[in-house]
C-alpha cells in the first residue's frame, strides 16, 4: 500500500505579478532608451511570466549616473545612524511581503516553495538585518577607526538564488554607504524588481539602488562602465574570469563569487543517517543549482557499499514535481539551455564508463526537468568529477585514508565549500584545517548565516560574504 | 456647555514577571516634577519585591540567553519600533519628570529608540568582536566566546530617566542577560511607561524587572543578592557606593562602577557595559586524525 | 554496522545464528551496541522538523485521519480508574464515532493488569485488543520475579498485548545483558500475544541511547519498540520516532522481521498525528503504515481526529461536545 499526498499548491493570489517591468533608475520604474525587451518564464511550464526592459549601455550609463549623484548627495554623506533605519526598514518589509515574494521566486526559477519559503526568503531578510546593524558600528569592525565607502556599485548575480543574492549584495554595500547598481540574472529578474517596489515603499531615496535588467551585454555593459568604482561579481567561473580581465588596470575594486566542485566526505564512522541527508541535500537542494553543492562524495572504501545503497534507498522517496506544490523537494531546472547543459555532462559521464542510476521518476510534460542521478564508478579524471554540472548529479568515489580524502577533495581548480562526515571531534579539526575550501561544512552542510562568511579559494573566486569580513568588500581599506 | 470629564486616573506598580504587581508593602511614594508639582503616585518597592524580581530574571535566563542572536535582536528592534509609535506618550512623562520642554523631551525620546536599535544591532555582532580564535603554539583548535553573565542588577541613572535608563538596560539584554532594575527614585514614570511596552513585546516574562521605590531601601538587597551575577552602579548616590561594592565583593560579582557625576547620555555608548557582562569561555580541542 | 554473512531469511523470520552471535555474551552485546552509527542530534531534529512541513491535504488528509484512528491504543492508565471507565473507554473503542460507521475501530484499549479482564469482556465480537501495560509499569523498579508475575498475570487475565517496560536503570548502568534477558523473558510469558517494549526515551535522553535501545528490545524479541509510558516529560517526539523508525527499517533489512513502533504521551492533535504519520511513510516506508506496524498511545486524540474527520467531511468546525468524552 502507499499513502499519495494529495497536490498541495501554494496560492498565487496577490502576489503582484505585472504584466511588464522597466528597469527601476532613480527611484523610479522606466522603459530602456532602445525600447528593447524580454521575457521570463516559468521553467515548470515554459509559461511567460513577465515581459521585462533590457538595459542597454546608455542605460547602464544613467543608472550609474543616478547612483553617483545619490552616493555624493544623500547615502554617502547620511549620518551612519539613518541608513541603518533604512535597511532596517527594508528587512522588515522583506519579512512583510515574504509568502509573495516566495512565491514569485519558485514561479521565476523553478525551486521549490518549501525552500523559497523556508530558506531563500527568511535569509534574504536576516541579511539586512544583519547588515543594517553594522552600519554605525564600523569603528569596531577591525578596519580602523573610520572606514569609508568605495563609491559606486556594479553589482552581478545568478539565477541560482535571486532575491538571496540580491540581499547579499545589497545589503553590505549600503550599510556601508556605497550605492548600487545592480543586474539580476536575465531568467530571474522578478524578485529583484519585486524587491524595487519594497525599496520605494521604504522611502530609499532615489538613486541609491538601481536595478537593470538585461542578459550577458547588460551584465558586461555594467562591469566595464568607468563611472563603477567597485565590481562584485556571482556567477560562472568562467564568465569570472572575464569579468577580472575587463576590470584589469582600471583600479575598479572586485570580488568574486564563482564555481565550486564541493566534496562531501564520509568517513567510516560518520552519524550514517544524518550523513545520508547530508549529502542529499548537499546535491539536491535547489536542484543542485548551487555554487557550493556537493557534488562529488567522497566515501570510506569500507562503507561506501553501505553508503551508496541508503543513499538509493532515500533518494527514492525525494518528491518531484510542481515546483509551487509545498511538498515538492525536487523543483525544475532554471532553463533550457542549463538543462542540455546538464544532460551533456551526464551523457558524458555515462560514456567515460560510470554507471548512472536515477530513481524511478514521472517526469512532468513541459518544462525543464532532470532526475536525481547518481553516478558511481567514477574515476578522479572523468569530466564528471571535475567540471561543475550545475545540476542534479552526484559523482560517488572512494578513499582510504583521511589523507586521501583531503588530497582527493583539494585535488580541483575550485575552493569553495567541503562538507566532512565523522562522529571524531579531533578528525573534523584536522581535516577542516587541510582543506583548501572557503566554506567548511562538518556533520552537516548548506547552512548559511547572515554572521557567517561564504566565499571561496582559488578559481571558486574571492572576497567574502556574510559577517564582518563581509564589510570589507565595500570599505576603503 | 459639557461638563468637564472627570478623567480615570492612573496606579502605577511594579514590572516584574511580565506582570504589574503592587509593592509588596502596599506603599507608595509621591512623585513630583524637579519643582516639587504633584506628578503621580508611584509603588513603593520593598525588598521582597526585589527579591521576587531577582527570582524572575534569574528563571527567564535560560530563555534569553538560549535565544538566538538573531531573535534578541529583532525583538530588541521590535521594542523600538513600539516605542516609536508611543513617541508622544513618553514626550508626556519626560518633559515634566525632566523640567523640559516638548521640544527637548523630543529629542531625547528619539535618542532612546535610536540608542536602543544600536544595541539591537549589537546582539548578533558581539561575539564576532569579543570572540576570538587563538592561533596556540600547538596541535590545538582553541576558541574564545563571549557568553552572558546571568542576572544584572541595574541601578537606573537618577536624572536621565529614558535615555539613561535605555543606555543601561539595552546593554544587558543585547549580551544576553536579564536585568533588575531599580528604576530613578525622582523620575520613575518612564521607565513605568517602558515596562508597560516591554509586557507587549516578545520579550520574555521577567527579561526585565522594573522596581520603583526608595533606592536607599533597596539598593544593598541587590546589591548582596547572591544570586545576581553582575552589577551596574550607574544611579547609585555617591554615599551608598563603597557599601554597595563592598555587598557586591561577598560574592565576587562584577560591577560597573558609579561614575562621578552623571554622564551626558547623548554621548555615543562604547563596548564597556556590554563587554562586562559577558563572561569569556575558552574551549580548546585537538587536531588530529 | 557490522551484519552477518548469511543472508536474512524471507520477511519474517530472524537470521537467529547472527542474533546468537551478538547477544552471546556482555561484552559482545556491548561492542555490537557500541559499533552502531551515532546519531547526530542537530541533524536528526532537522530532518524530524522539515518533514513536519509536508502539507497533507484532502483525500490523504482524509486517509490520514482514518489511518490514524485505527492505529490508536485508547488508553486509560490512572490510580482512579475503575471498571465503569474501562467499559466506557471499551465502547468508544468499538465505534468511536456512532454517526459514522465508516469511521474504524480503535486496535486496542490499554490498561493496567488488573482491569484488563474488564477490558478483555467489554471487547468481545470487536476487533479492538485488550492491552495491558506490565513489569512495574511506569517505573520498571522492582525485582524481576515481581516483574514477571506481573506480566503473567496480564496474560493469564487474558491480555492481548502486553507493553512492558525496560529497566532504565540497568540500562544507564551499561547493564545491557541483564535489560536483555529481562525483555527475553517477558517474551517467554508473552509468547502467544503481542509484545511492545517501553524504552521510555524521556530517561534515556540521547538519540544514540535511543538507537541502542532499540535495538536492544528489537534483539530481544519485541513486536512493537515503544517510545513512553506518558508519564513523564519529555515524552514522544517526532526526532525520537524518527530514529526508532530508522531503526526497524535497519533491523528488517539486517535480520528480517518488521517491528512496529508505538508512540505515547502528549499526542493530543490530529496534526500531529499526521506528522507522525508522515515519519512512518517517508523514514520507515509505506509498508509500516498500517495498526500491525505502527500505533498511537493515546487518550483526547481519538476526539481531535474525530473531529478533524468531521470537518474534512462537511467543511464546518466541530466543537468538542459534538462527542462524548469518553
Amino acid at each position: 500500500m502507499s499513502w499519495e499526498y494529495s497536490p498541495a499548491p501554494e496560492s498565487r493570489a496577490g502576489i503582484g505579478l505585472r504584466r511588464s517591468y522597466g528597469l527601476f533608475i532613480a527611484g523610479n520604474f522606466v522603459e530602456s532608451s532602445d525600447g528593447e525587451a524580454f521575457t521570463t518564464i516559468n521553467p515548470s511550464n515554459e509559461e511567460v511570466l513577465a515581459e521585462v526592459a533590457a538595459a542597454g549601455p546608455h542605460d547602464i550609463d544613467l543608472a550609474v549616473a543616478a547612483a553617483r549623484r545619490a552616493y555624493e548627495g544623500v547615502w554617502g554623506t547620511m549620518r551612519p545612524v539613518d541608513r541603518a533605519k533604512y535597511l532596517f526598514r527594508i528587512a522588515r518589509l522583506i519579512q512583510e511581503h515574504s509568502s509573495e515574494l516566495a512565491v514569485l521566486e519558485s514561479l521565476d526559477s523553478g525551486k521549490p516553495i518549501r525552500e523559497s519559503r523556508d530558506v531563500d526568503v527568511p535569509l534574504a531578510a536576516a541579511h539586512f538585518f544583519y547588515y543594517a546593524g553594522w552600519a554605525d558600528k564600523l569603528a569596531y569592525a577591525g578596519f580602523g577607526p573610520a572606514p569609508r565607502p568605495i563609491g559606486v556599485a556594479g553589482q552581478v548575480i545568478p539565477w541560482s538564488f535571486p532575491l538571496l543574492l540580491a540581499a547579499w549584495k545589497l545589503a553590505p554595500a549600503l550599510a556601508t554607504g556605497n550605492t548600487c547598481v545592480l543586474k539580476p540574472a536575465e531568467t530571474t529578474p522578478l524578485t529583484a524588481l519585486r524587491l524595487a517596489e519594497i525599496l520605494q515603499q521604504a522611502d530609499l531615496p532615489p538613486g541609491v539602488v538601481n536595478i537593470v535588467t538585461g542578459a550577458g551585454a547588460t551584465g558586461a555593459s555594467l562591469v566595464a562602465n568607468p563611472g563603477v568604482d567597485k565590481v562584485a561579481f556571482t556567477g560562472s567561473t568562467e564568465v569570472g574570469k572575464t569579468v577580472q580581465q575587463v576590470t584589469a588596470g582600471t583600479n575598479k575594486r572586485l570580488t568574486l563569487g564563482l564555481g565550486g566542485k564541493a566534496a562531501n566526505i564520509v568517513f567510516a564512522d560518520a552519524p550514517l543517517s544524518q550523513a545520508i541527508e547530508g549529502i542529499i541535500n548537499g546535491i539536491y537542494f535547489n536542484q543542485g543549482e548551487v555554487c557550493c553543492a556537493g557534488s562529488r562524495l567522497l566515501v570510506q572504501e569500507s562503507v561506501a557499499d553501505a553508503v551508496v545503497d541508503k543513499l538509493k534507498a532515500r533518494l527514492a522517496t525525494l518528491r518531484l514535481g510542481d515546483p509551487l506544490d509545498k511538498n515538492t523537494d525536487i523543483g525544475a531546472i532554471n532553463s533550457a539551455a542549463q538543462l542540455e547543459k546538464i544532460r551533456v555532462l551526464a551523457a558524458e559521464g555515462e560514456a567515460a564508463g560510470a554507471r548512472r542510476w536515477s530513481p524511478p521518476c514521472e517526469l512532468p510534460a513541459r518544462g525543464f526537468w532532470f532526475p536525481p542521478t547518481v553516478f558511481t564508478g567514477v574515476a578522479q579524471t572523468d569530466r564528471i568529477a571535475r567540471e561543475e554540472i550545475f545540476g542534479p548529479v552526484l559523482s560517488v568515489l572512494s578513499f582510504r585514508t583521511p589523507q586521501e580524502a583531503v588530497a582527493k577533495a583539494n585535488n580541483t581548480v575550485y575552493g569553495l565549500a567541503a562538507g566532512i562526515w565523522t562522529e571524531k571531534g579531533s578528525r573534523i579539526l584536522w581535516v577542516a584545517s587541510r582543506l583548501r575550501a572557503g566554506v567548511v561544512w562538518a556533520n552537516t552542510f548548506n547552512r548559511f548565516d547572515p554572521t557567517s562568511p561564504f566565499g571561496g579559494y582559488r578559481e571558486s573566486g574571492f572576497g567574502r560574504e556574510g559577517g564582518r569580513h563581509g564589510l570589507a568588500a565595500y570599505l576603503d581599506v | 456647555m459639557s461638563e468637564r470629564r472627570v478623567p480615570v486616573t492612573k496606579t502605577y506598580r511594579l514590572f516584574v514577571g511580565g506582570a504589574f504587581p503592587r509593592s509588596g508593602s502596599g506603599c507608595s511614594y509621591v512623585v513630583t516634577t524637579p519643582d516639587g508639582k504633584l506628578l503621580a503616585q508611584a509603588a513603593a518597592g520593598s525588598k521582597k519585591d526585589v527579591r521576587d524580581a531577582v527570582v524572575a530574571a534569574r528563571a527567564a535566563f535560560p530563555r534569553w540567553s538560549g535565544a538566538t542572536a538573531y531573535q534578541r535582536g529583532q525583538i530588541l528592534y521590535g521594542v523600538a519600533e513600539m516605542l516609536e509609535d508611543r513617541q508622544a506618550q513618553f514626550v508626556a512623562a519626560v518633559a515634566p519628570s525632566e523640567a523640559l520642554d516638548e521640544a527637548a523631551a523630543t529629542i531625547l525620546v528619539e535618542a532612546s529608540i535610536d540608542r536602543l536599535v544600536w544595541y539591537a544591532g549589537w546582539c548578533d555582532k558581539i561575539a564576532q568582536i569579543a570572540g576570538a580564535s587563538n592561533p596556540v603554539a600547538g596541535p590545538y583548535f582553541s576558541f574564545s566566546i563571549p557568553e552572558p553573565t546571568g542576572v544584572v542588577g541595574v541601578f537606573a541613572p537618577a536624572r536621565s530617566s529614558l535615555l539613561g535608563l535605555v543606555s543601561v538596560l539595552a546593554p544587558v539584554l543585547a549580551s544576553g542577560n536579564t536585568a533588575v532594575v531599580i528604576a530613578s527614585e525622582a523620575r520613575p514614570l518612564a521607565a513605568i511607561l517602558l515596562g508597560e511596552v516591554l509586557a507587549i513585546s516578545d520579550l520574555p516574562d521577567g527579561a526585565v524587572n522594573l522596581v520603583t521605590g526608595r533606592v536607599a531601601e533597596l539598593a544593598w538587597t541587590l546589591a548582596a543578592h547572591r544570586d545576581v551575577d553582575a552589577l551596574d552602579l550607574a544611579g547609585v548616590p555617591s554615599e551608598l557606593v563603597t557599601e554597595l561594592e563592598r555587598a557586591a565583593a561577598a560574592s565576587v560579582k562584577r560591577v560597573v562602577p558609579a561614575p562621578p557625576e552623571e554622564p551626558d547620555w547623548a554621548d555615543p555608548p562604547t563596548l564597556r557595559r556590554m563587554l562586562s557582562f559577558v563572561e569569556i569561555k575558552t574551549v580548546w580541542h585537538p587536531i588530529g586524525v | 554496522m557490522a551484519r552477518a554473512t548469511s543472508t536474512a531469511g524471507p520477511a519474517g523470520t530472524i537470521d537467529a545464528a547472527w542474533v546468537a552471535q551478538l547477544t552471546r555474551s556482555e561484552s559482545s552485546l556491548r561492542r555490537f551496541l557500541a559499533g552502531l552509527p551515532g546519531v547526530d542530534q542537530v541533524g536528526a531534529e532537522a530532518r524530524a522538523a522539515s518533514l513536519a512541513t509536508r502539507s497533507i491535504k484532502a483525500a490523504s488528509k482524509i486517509w490520514a485521519i482514518k489511518t490514524a484512528i485505527s492505529m490508536v491504543d485508547l488508553t486509560t492508565l490512572e490510580g482512579s480508574d475503575t471498571p465503569g471507565k474501562v467499559a466506557a473507554l471499551c465502547h468508544k473503542a468499538r465505534q468511536p464515532d456512532p454517526d459514522d460507521p465508516g469511521v474504524p475501530s480503535v486496535a486496542a484499549v490499554c490498561v493496567y493488569p488488573d482491569l484488563v479482564a474488564t477490558a478483555k469482556h467489554e471487547l468481545v465480537g470487536s476487533p479492538v485488543a485488550a492491552a495491558s501495560v506490565a513489569t512495574a509499569f511506569p517505573s520498571g523498579r522492582a525485582s524481576i520475579p515481581v516483574k514477571l508475575a506481573d506480566a503473567r498475570d496480564a496474560v493469564d487475565h487474558g491480555a492481548d498485548e502486553v507493553d512492558m517496560v525496560i529497566d532504565r536503570g540497568a540500562f544507564l548502568a551499561g547493564r545491557f545483558g541483564l535489560v536483555l534477558e529481562e525483555i527475553r523473558s517477558v517474551r517467554e510469558i508473552c509468547r502467544s500475544v503481542r509484545l511492545k517494549v517501553i524504552l521510555e526515551t524521556g530517561e534515556l535522553v540521547t538519540y544514540d541511547n535511543v538507537r541502542r535501545a532499540s535495538w536492544l528490545a528489537m534483539l530481544g524479541g519485541a513486536d512493537f519498540i515503544k517510545t513512553s509510558t506518558g508519564k513523564i516529560t519529555p515524552s514522544a517526539t517526532p526526532p525520537v520516532a524518527l530514529v526508532m523508525l530508522e531503526a526497524v527499517r535497519d533491523f528488517a533489512e539486517a535480520v528480517g522481521p518488521e517491528i512496529g513502533v508505538k508512540v505515547a504521551g502528549g499526542i493530543r492533535a490530529a496534526k500531529d498525528a499526521i506528522r507522525y504519520l508522515v515519519l512512518v511513510n517517508e523514514a520507515a516506508g509505506p509498508r509500516w503504515l498500517d495498526p500491525a506496524h505502527f500505533r498511537f498511545g493515546a487518550s483526547s486524540l481519538l476526539n481531535d481526529l474525530l473531529m478533524q474527520h468531521r470537518k474534512q467531511l462537511t467543511g464546518a468546525y466541530v466543537g468538542p461536545d459534538d462527542y462524548s468524552i469518553e
